[in-house]
C-alpha cells in the first residue's frame, strides 16, 4: 500500500472543495 | 515516514494527497510555495475543505511523530469546523496512541479546549489542568494549561 499524490493541485483544491474533504500537500526535494 | 504503513493508511483515510516536487514540478513550486510560504522541504501541511492551512509540518521526523503531526493536522481541522466532539476525540487518540511523541501535550491541551468551546463549562479546563500536573510538566502546553487550574 502506498500513498498515490497527485500533482494537479488546482484539481484537487477544487476537488476538496466539492467533496469537503481535507487535503495533505506535501512540499518535496527527495527523490521520485 | 511516508511509506510507514500506519501513515500510509491515515493519509489515504483522512486526506486527498497532493505533492510539488522543487524540481519535477518547478512552476507549480513557485506557486504554491509562494501561495502557503513553503521555504523548505520537506514542508507538509494540513489544509481544511477550502483550502486554507490548518496545520503545517517542516523537516524531518521520525514516523512516530510525524504520525502524531498528521493527526495533529486532522484533529486541528475539525477544530476550524467547529465540530468540538470529533476534534476532542481526535486529540485525545494522539494522546492515548502516541503518547510520547512532541504532539501529545499540544493534544492534550487542545482536547480540553475543545469540549470548552461547545459548551462554555469549564470543568475540561480544569481537568485538563490537572492532568499536566500528572505528565509533560515540563512542556510549553503545561505552562499555558496552568491558568486553568
Amino acid at each position: 500500500m502506498e500513498i498515490n499524490f497527485r500533482h494537479d493541485v488546482d484539481a484537487v483544491l477544487a476537488e476538496a472543495r466539492e467533496q469537503r474533504k481535507p487535503v495533505l500537500l506535501d512540499f518535496s526535494a527527495a527523490p521520485m | 515516514m511516508w511509506p510507514d504503513p500506519r501513515v500510509v493508511k491515515f493519509v489515504n483515510e483522512n486526506f486527498i494527497p497532493a505533492r510539488v516536487h522543487v524540481k519535477d514540478d518547478s512552476a507549480l513550486f513557485q506557486k504554491y510555495g509562494e501561495k502557503y510560504s513553503a521555504q523548505w522541504t520537506p514542508t507538509v501541511l494540513a489544509l481544511d475543505p477550502d483550502g486554507v492551512e490548518r496545520h503545517r509540518i517542516e523537516g524531518f521526523l521520525p514516523n512516530d511523530d510525524f504520525l502524531a503531526q498528521l493527526m495533529l493536522g486532522s484533529a486541528q481541522i475539525a477544530f476550524a469546523q467547529q465540530e468540538w466532539g470529533e476534534a476532542e476525540r481526535r486529540f485525545r487518540e494522539i494522546v492515548d496512541t502516541l503518547p510520547d511523541t512532541d504532539a501529545a501535550p499540544e493534544a492534550l491541551y487542545w482536547a480540553g479546549v475543545a469540549p470548552y468551546k461547545g459548551t462554555h463549562d469549564g470543568s475540561s479546563l480544569k481537568a485538563t489542568a490537572r492532568a499536566f500536573k500528572e505528565r509533560y510538566q515540563d512542556t510549553t502546553w503545561a505552562k499555558k494549561a496552568s491558568v486553568w487550574g
